[in-house]
C-alpha cells in the first residue's frame, strides 16, 4: 500500500477530486498548507510598501491506495493538476505499513 | 441675542446680498431706525433635523468608519488595539468638549483662543441659540455643541493611524487630551470663530475643516511617527494590511458619513448644503478613479486599497472647498488630490523616513493641503465657485490666505505635538516594550484577541 501526498494549486481541487474518484480512490484527506518550491513567493504592493510573500497557499491531498491502483492514480493527479506553469506542485509517494478501519477493525486493503 | 455669539465662517457674497442692500435703501429713507433693529432669530425644524442627522453621520464616520478603515490596515495581532484607540479617543474628546472644549473654541476670547465662560456648558440651555449663515435663522445651541463635538472627536481619532501598533494606551490618551486642548481648540477657534478668529478675520476659506481637522491631525501624526520611532522589524518583516475588506467597508462608511461632515457644515438644510453635498459626491468619485489610474500606470495593477485610499483623499481635499467651489471644480480637486496623495504615501514617505504607519500625513496632511490651496483657486466665480472670502478680491490673495492657514496649522500643531509627545514620554513613556510589540497590542495592552490563533 502507498501513501500519495500531493501538493496542488488550491483552485485545482475539484478537478483532482473528480479524477481521483474516477480512478477508483475511495477517500481523500485535504489540508490547507503554505510553502514554496521553484515558483518562490510573489510580491504584493500596499500603497508605497512592497511585501514579498514567501509562502504561497497550496492544498495537500493525502490518498492511500493499493499497489495495483498506484500508477492509475498518479497519472490521474498529474493530468488533472497540471497547468504547465511553475507552481503546479509535487507528488510524494511512500510505503504504508498498516491500515486499520477504526469502526470495524478491518486491516489493510479491506480498510481502504 | 447675546447667546448668539457663535458664528462660523462668513459666506462670501451670497445671493441675498443685493436684496439686503435694496431693503436697506428702502428702509433708510423714511426711517433709518427700522434697519438697525435686529430680526428675531427663528429656528427651522428642517435645519434641526438635518443637523442632528449630520451629527449622527459624523459619528458613523468615526465609529465604525474610521475604526474599520484603520483596523483593516494593521496586522491581525493589533486590530483590536486600533479599534480601541479610535473609540476611546473619540469618547474622551466628546467628554472634554462638553467640559471645556466648546467654550474655548466657540466662545469669546481673543484671536487665538476662546474664554472659559461656557465651561461645563454653563449658560447653554434648551432655549439658547447658535447662529447659522443666514441672518435671523438660528439653531438650538445644543445642536451646534454636539455637531462640533464630533468634529473634535474624529480629529483626535485620525492621529491614531500614525503611531498604530506600538504606542502605550495610556500615552495615547494623555497625548490626545493635551493635544486637543493646546492644538485643536486654538486652531478651531482661529479658523471658525467669527469675527475674531485669526484666520476667520482674514477671509480664509475652510468650509468643513481641511485645516482644523485634516492638516491638524496629519502633522500631529507625522511628528508622532518621528518621536515614537518606527515599528520593530519595519522593512524586514511583512506588515501588510490584515483585512482590506475591513478597510473598504470603513472607507465606504467614511464616504457616507462625510455628507454629514461637509453638507452638515452648512448648518442649514438649504441650497448651500446641496452644493456641499454634490461636491462631496463628485470629488470623491473623481479621486477614486484618479488613484486607480495612477496605480494602473505606475504599478500595473489598480488595487482595492488604492480605491479606498483614493476615496479618503478626495473626501479630505474637498472638505475645505465643498461650500464655495462648483461641481466641476470639485472634480478637478478630487482628481488632483489622489495624484498628490499617491506621492504622499510613496515618494514623500521615503523622503520623510518616518513610520507613519497608516499614512495619516500622506493622505490627510497632503490631501488637506492640496484641498486648502485649491479652495483658493476654484472658489473663483470664473471657475464656477461662489466667490472668495471676505476681504479677498483676487485668486492670488485668496490662495495666499489659504497658504497662511496651512502654514499656521502645520507650525502650531507641529510644535504643540512635539512638546506634548515629549511630556507624555517623560511621564508614561510612549512605547510598549519590544516584547509586547512583538506579541501584539491586542493581548498585551487589552488582554483579548480578535481571532483564534
Amino acid at each position: 500500500m502507498n501513501l500519495i501526498s500531493c501538493i496542488i494549486r488550491p483552485y485545482k481541487l475539484d478537478e483532482v477530486r473528480d479524477a481521483l474518484t474516477a480512478a477508483g480512490v475511495s477517500g481523500i484527506t485535504v489540508s490547507e498548507v503554505r510553502g514554496f518550491g521553484r515558483q518562490k513567493g510573489h510580491t504584493e504592493l500596499y500603497r508605497g510598501a512592497e511585501y514579498i510573500v514567501d509562502f504561497l497557499p497550496k492544498l495537500k491531498l493525502e490518498v492511500v491506495v493499493d499497489d495495483g491502483l498506484l500508477d492509475t492514480v498518479l497519472e490521474a493527479v498529474q493530468k488533472s493538476a497540471k497547468t504547465g506553469n511553475v507552481g503546479d506542485g509535487k507528488i510524494f509517494v511512500s510505503t504504508v505499513d498498516q491500515v486499520i478501519r477504526i469502526r470495524t477493525g478491518e486491516l489493510d486493503a479491506d480498510a481502504l | 441675542m447675546k447667546d448668539m455669539a457663535v458664528m462660523r465662517r462668513s459666506r462670501d457674497l451670497p445671493a441675498w446680498l443685493p436684496a439686503l442692500l435694496l431693503m436697506c435703501l428702502l428702509v433708510l429713507a423714511p426711517d433709518a431706525h427700522a434697519a438697525a433693529a435686529a430680526p428675531v432669530p427663528t429656528v427651522d425644524k428642517g435645519d434641526v433635523a438635518w443637523m442632528l442627522t449630520s451629527t449622527l453621520l459624523v459619528l458613523l464616520m468615526t465609529v465604525p468608519g474610521l475604526a474599520l478603515f484603520y483596523g483593516g490596515l494593521v496586522r491581525s495581532k493589533n486590530v483590536l488595539s486600533v479599534l480601541m484607540q479610535v473609540m476611546t479617543v473619540f469618547s474622551m474628546i466628546l467628554v472634554l468638549w462638553a467640559i471645556y472644549g466648546y467654550s474655548l473654541a466657540f466662545n469669546g476670547g481673543n484671536a487665538f483662543i476662546g474664554n472659559l465662560d461656557k465651561v461645563f456648558l454653563r449658560g447653554v440651555t434648551k432655549d439658547s441659540l447658535a447662529a447659522t449663515f443666514t441672518t435671523g435663522v438660528a439653531l438650538p445651541e445644543y445642536v451646534f455643541v454636539v455637531f462640533q463635538s464630533t468634529f473634535a472627536g474624529i480629529t483626535g481619532a485620525l492621529i491614531v493611524g500614525s503611531f498604530a501598533e506600538r504606542m502605550r494606551f495610556r500615552a495615547v490618551l494623555a497625548f490626545t487630551a493635551l493635544w486637543f486642548t493646546f492644538a485643536y481648540l486654538p486652531i478651531a477657534h482661529m479658523v471658525w470663530y467669527g469675527p475674531d478668529g485669526f484666520m476667520f478675520a482674514r477671509g480664509a476659506l475652510d468650509f468643513a475643516g481641511g485645516t482644523v481637522v485634516h492638516i491638524n491631525a496629519g502633522i500631529a501624526g507625522l511628528v508622532g511617527a518621528y518621536m515614537i520611532g518606527p515599528r520593530l522589524g519595519l522593512g524586514r518583516e511583512p506588515m501588510k494590511p490584515h483585512n482590506v475588506t475591513f478597510t473598504m467597508v470603513g472607507a465606504a462608511l467614511l464616504w457616507v458619513g462625510w455628507f454629514g461632515f461637509n453638507a452638515g457644515s452648512n448648518l442649514e438644510a438649504n441650497s448651500g448644503a446641496a452644493l456641499a453635498f454634490i461636491n462631496t459626491l463628485l470629488a470623491t468619485a473623481a479621486a477614486v478613479l484618479s488613484w486607480l489610474v495612477v496605480e494602473a500606470i505606475t504599478k500595473g495593477k489598480p488595487s482595492m486599497l488604492g480605491g479606498a485610499s483614493g476615496a479618503v483623499a478626495g473626501l479630505v481635499a474637498i472638505t475645505p472647498a465643498c461650500g464655495t467651489v462648483g461641481p466641476m471644480g470639485s472634480l478637478v480637486i478630487g482628481a488632483l488630490a489622489s495624484i498628490f496623495c499617491v506621492w504622499g504615501v510613496t515618494g514623500l514617505k521615503k523622503i520623510l523616513r518616518a513610520d507613519d504607519a497608516l499614512d495619516v500625513f500622506g493622505v490627510h496632511g497632503i490631501g488637506g493641503i492640496v484641498g486648502a490651496l485649491l479652495t483658493g483657486v476654484f472658489s473663483a466665480v470664473s471657475l464656477g465657485g461662489t466667490g472668495f472670502g471676505a476681504g479677498n478680491t483676487t485668486m492670488g490673495q485668496q490662495v495666499g490666505v489659504q497658504a497662511l492657514g496651512v502654514g499656521i496649522t502645520l507650525v502650531w500643531s507641529g510644535v504643540v505635538s512635539a512638546i506634548v509627545y515629549t511630556v507624555v514620554k517623560l511621564v508614561f513613556g510612549l512605547r510598549v516594550s519590544a516584547e509586547a510589540e512583538r506579541e501584539g497590542l491586542d493581548i498585551t495592552s487589552h488582554g483579548e484577541s480578535a481571532y483564534e490563533a
